[in-house]
C-alpha cells in the first residue's frame, strides 16, 4: 500500500466499544509493522493510552490568545463588549468596571480589533496539552487531553490531528456524539467507521450519525459490538441504507473482562488479530473502490 | 414546597446511565424527568413523551458570504482566528465546519459582504409521559452550546414542577466534564455517577468526582455490571470511601436490562421483581431519604 488513509472511528453515543475497535486496530496493524498513528481525540477522557504501552516522546500545549485589560488605558466605552460575541466580557460602563470571563472566551481576537485606545493586549491561555507515545519503530499513539473547564476540546482535537499527518495510516478515535468535536474530527476522515450495539437506543443514535455524515459527504462502515445483546432492527437498517458490515464482536464476558482489565484482544488471541487486519483490508478496499 | 433533583451523570458513555435515570423515573407515581443527554436524546424512545410544547434553541452563529458583494479582497482571512476562511483560486470561501460564528470577519468587511446566520435547528420539547412530565432538548448536529440547552431543559423541567406540584426531578446527564455537565449539576440536590468496573471507568470516575466536588454537592456511586470484574469494582469501592463518598448499590451485569429496553420499558416497570430492580428500588429510597 502506498497511499495514505485517514480513519475515524466514532459512535453516536459513548461506551458502545469506540475505544475497543480503535486500540486493537491499531495494535493489529503496528503488529504488522505498519506505518500507523492512532490519535485519541476523545479530549474529554482520553482512554487509549490504558490499553497501549509506549515510550514518551514529547508533549506540546495547545494556547489560544486572550485578551487583557489595561485598566490605565481604558475609557469604558464598551465597543468591546459589543464586539464580544460569546458573552466574555463583564462590562459596567457607570460603575467603570470591566472584566474579561477567561473561561468563555474564544479567543477570537475581536476585542482587540474593537478598541481604540490600545487598552487590550493579549496573552497566551492553555487549552489542552497534546503527548506522544512511540508504542513500536514505526507507530505513536498521540493523545489529545483538554484541559477541565475549557468550553470546547475542538482546538485541541484540531492540533493533534495535525501532529499526525507523519503516518500512512491514521486513526482517529472520536468524541462520542454528533456535535462539533465530532464534526472537527470526522471532517479530515476519507473513510468513517461507526460503531453501534444492536438496540433501539444504539439504533437511534446510529440514524443521527448517519445522517450527519451523510451531509458531510463522508463515506461509512459499521461494527455492531455486543452482537447478540439485543435485536435485529439494526441490520435491517444497514441493509435498507446500503450500508457495509464492516464487522460484527459477539458479546462475550470473557472479552468484556479482559477488556476492563486493559487487555487487548489483538494480543491475547491470533484469530482476533487476524480479523482486525482483514477489517482494515476491506476498509481499504471500499475506499479505493469509493473514491475512484 | 421543596423540589427534590437527582442528576444521574457518568464519566464516559454507555455506563447504563439513562437505564438508571428511567428506573428511577419510574419507581414512584409522577416524577418530572428531564433528558440532559441533548446530544445523544435517548428516553424519549422508552417513553414517547407528548409534544406540549416546542421552543427553537438558537446554539450560535455562522458567516456566510454574499458572493455578489465580496471583491476577494481576503482581508477576512487575515483577521479570522479559526483558520474558517481561505482563498482558493481565486475565491474568499468560508469553511463551515471550522467557522465559530465570533461575528469578526462580518464587522470589518468594508463591503459589508459577510453576515451572521443564526443556527436554529436544535429544540427545546416538553410534554407529559406514562409516569408524569417529560423535557427533553435535541441539540442539532454539529451545533455547539449545549450547556445553555441544558440550562433550558432544567429550567422548563422546574417550572413543570412547580406548575403541576411535583416534587421530584430525575435528570439524565451528558456524559463527559465539560460545560454541559457542569449545567447539569449545577444546583441539584443529589448527583448520582454511574460508572464500570474498568481501568477507564475508574479514571474517569475520578475526574467526573473532581468536578462534582468542585461545586460540593452531595455525591454518590453507582457501579454497574460490577461482576465483570469484581477486583476493579473492590479498588472503586475502596477509592469511594476514601473520599466518603457512598457507593449506594452494585448492579450485576443482567440481560433483562436489554430485554427492557427491547419492550421500550425501564428494567422496573419490565421486571419489577429482578434482583436490579431490586437493587435500584433500596438505591432511590437511599438517595431520597439524604435529602429529607
Ligand atoms: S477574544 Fe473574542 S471571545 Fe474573547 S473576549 Fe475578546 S471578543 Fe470576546
Ligand atoms: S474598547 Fe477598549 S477602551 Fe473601550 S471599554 Fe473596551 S477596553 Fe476599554
Amino acid at each position: 500500500m502506498n497511499s495514505k488513509i485517514t480513519i475515524a472511528i466514532a459512535s453516536g453515543k459513548g461506551g458502545t466499544g469506540k475505544t475497543f475497535i480503535s486500540t486493537n486496530l491499531f495494535n493489529a496493524l503496528q503488529k504488522a509493522g505498519k506505518s500507523v498513528s492512532l490519535v485519541d481525540c476523545d479530549a474529554e477522557e482520553p482512554n487509549d493510552r490504558e490499553f497501549l504501552v509506549g515510550n514518551f516522546q514529547h508533549s506540546f500545549d495547545v494556547l489560544q490568545k486572550i485578551p487583557v485589560i489595561d485598566q490605565s488605558k481604558c475609557t469604558f466605552c464598551g465597543k468591546c463588549n459589543e464586539y464580544c460575541n460569546y458573552n466574555a466580557i463583564f462590562f459596567l460602563g457607570e460603575q467603570r468596571m470591566i472584566r474579561i470571563l477567561e473561561d468563555h472566551c474564544h479567543g477570537c481576537g475581536a476585542c482587540s480589533v474593537a478598541c481604540e485606545y490600545g487598552a487590550i493586549t493579549e496573552k497566551d491561555d492553555l487549552l489542552g496539552t497534546i503527548a506522544e507515545y512511540s508504542i513500536s519503530p514505526n507507530s505513536l499513539l498521540i493523545e489529545a487531553r483538554m484541559k477541565v473547564g475549557v468550553h470546547s476540546p475542538v482546538p485541541t482535537i484540531k492540533a493533534a490531528i495535525k501532529s499526525a499527518s507523519e503516518a500512512k495510516i491514521v486513526l482517529l478515535d472520536s468524541p462520542p456524539g454528533t456535535s462539533c468535536p465530532f464534526i472537527q474530527t470526522v471532517a479530515t476522515a476519507d473513510y468513517v467507521v461507526l460503531v453501534t450495539e444492536p438496540t433501539p437506543f444504539g439504533l437511534s443514535d446510529l440514524i443521527q450519525s448517519v445522517e450527519t455524515l451523510k451531509s458531510l459527504g463522508k463515506h461509512c462502515g459499521v461494527i455492531v459490538n455486543r452482537a447478540g445483546l439485543g435485536n435485529n432492527e439494526v441490520y435491517d437498517y444497514l441493509q435498507k441504507e446500503k450500508i457495509p458490515l464492516l464487522m460484527s464482536v459477539p458479546f462475550d464476558k470473557k472479552i468484556a473482562s479482559a477488556y476492563s482489565k486493559g487487555i487487548l484482544v489483538s494480543n491475547e488471541n491470533a484469530e482476533w488479530e487476524l480479523k482486525f487486519n482483514q477489517l482494515f483490508n476491506t476498509i481499504h478496499e471500499q475506499y479505493g473502490n469509493s473514491s475512484n | 414546597m421543596n423540589n427534590m433533583e437527582i442528576a444521574v451523570i457518568s464519566g464516559k458513555g454507555g455506563t447504563g446511565k439513562s437505564t438508571i435515570s428511567a428506573a428511577f423515573a419510574t419507581l414512584q407515581p409522577n416524577v418530572v424527568l428531564a433528558d440532559c443527554d441533548v446530544d445523544a436524546a435517548n428516553l424519549y424512545l422508552l417513553f414517547h413523551p407528548t409534544h406540549e410544547k416546542e421552543e427553537v434553541f438558537v446554539s450560535g452563529f455562522k458567516a456566510i458570504i454574499n458572493k455578489d458583494l465580496c471583491t476577494n479582497c481576503g482581508e477576512c482571512i487575515n483577521y479570522c482566528r479559526f483558520a474558517a476562511i481561505d482563498e482558493i483560486n481565486g475565491e474568499v470561501l468560508i469553511n463551515e465546519t471550522s467557522c465559530d460564528g465570533c461575528k469578526l470577519c462580518s464587522r470589518i468587511c468594508t463591503v459589508e459582504a459577510i453576515s451572521m446566520v443564526q443556527e436554529d435547528k436544535s429544540r427545546m420539547y416538553s410534554g407529559s409521559f406514562r409516569n408524569g412530565k417529560m423535557v427533553y432538548g435535541r441539540l442539532s448536529p454539529g451545533e455547539e452550546n449545549s450547556g445553555r440547552l441544558v440550562d433550558i431543559v432544567r429550567e422548563e423541567a422546574k417550572n413543570t414542577a412547580r406548575a403541576n406540584g411535583i416534587e421530584t426531578i430525575i435528570i439524565d446527564g451528558p456524559p463527559g466534564i465539560g460545560c454541559p455537565v457542569i449545567s447539569t449539576i449545577t444546583g441539584v440536590n443529589q448527583v448520582v455517577i454511574v460508572t464500570e468496573p474498568t481501568l477507564s471507568g475508574l479514571h474517569d470516575l475520578k475526574r467526573t468526582i473532581e468536578v462534582s466536588s468542585k461545586f460540593k454537592l452531595t455525591t454518590s456511586v453507582i457501579i454497574n455490571k460490577f461482576d465483570l470484574n469484581a477486583d476493579m469494582a473492590n479498588e472503586i469501592e475502596t477509592y469511594c470511601n476514601s473520599l466518603h463518598i457512598s457507593v449506594i448499590t452494585k448492579l450485576p451485569f443482567d440481560r433483562v436490562v436489554v430485554d427492557a429496553m427491547l419492550n421500550c420499558q425501564s428494567v422496573v416497570e419490565f421486571a419489577p421483581h429482578s434482583e436490579i430492580s431490586i437493587l435500584l428500588g433500596k438505591a432511590f429510597l437511599q438517595i431520597s431519604n439524604i435529602n429529607s
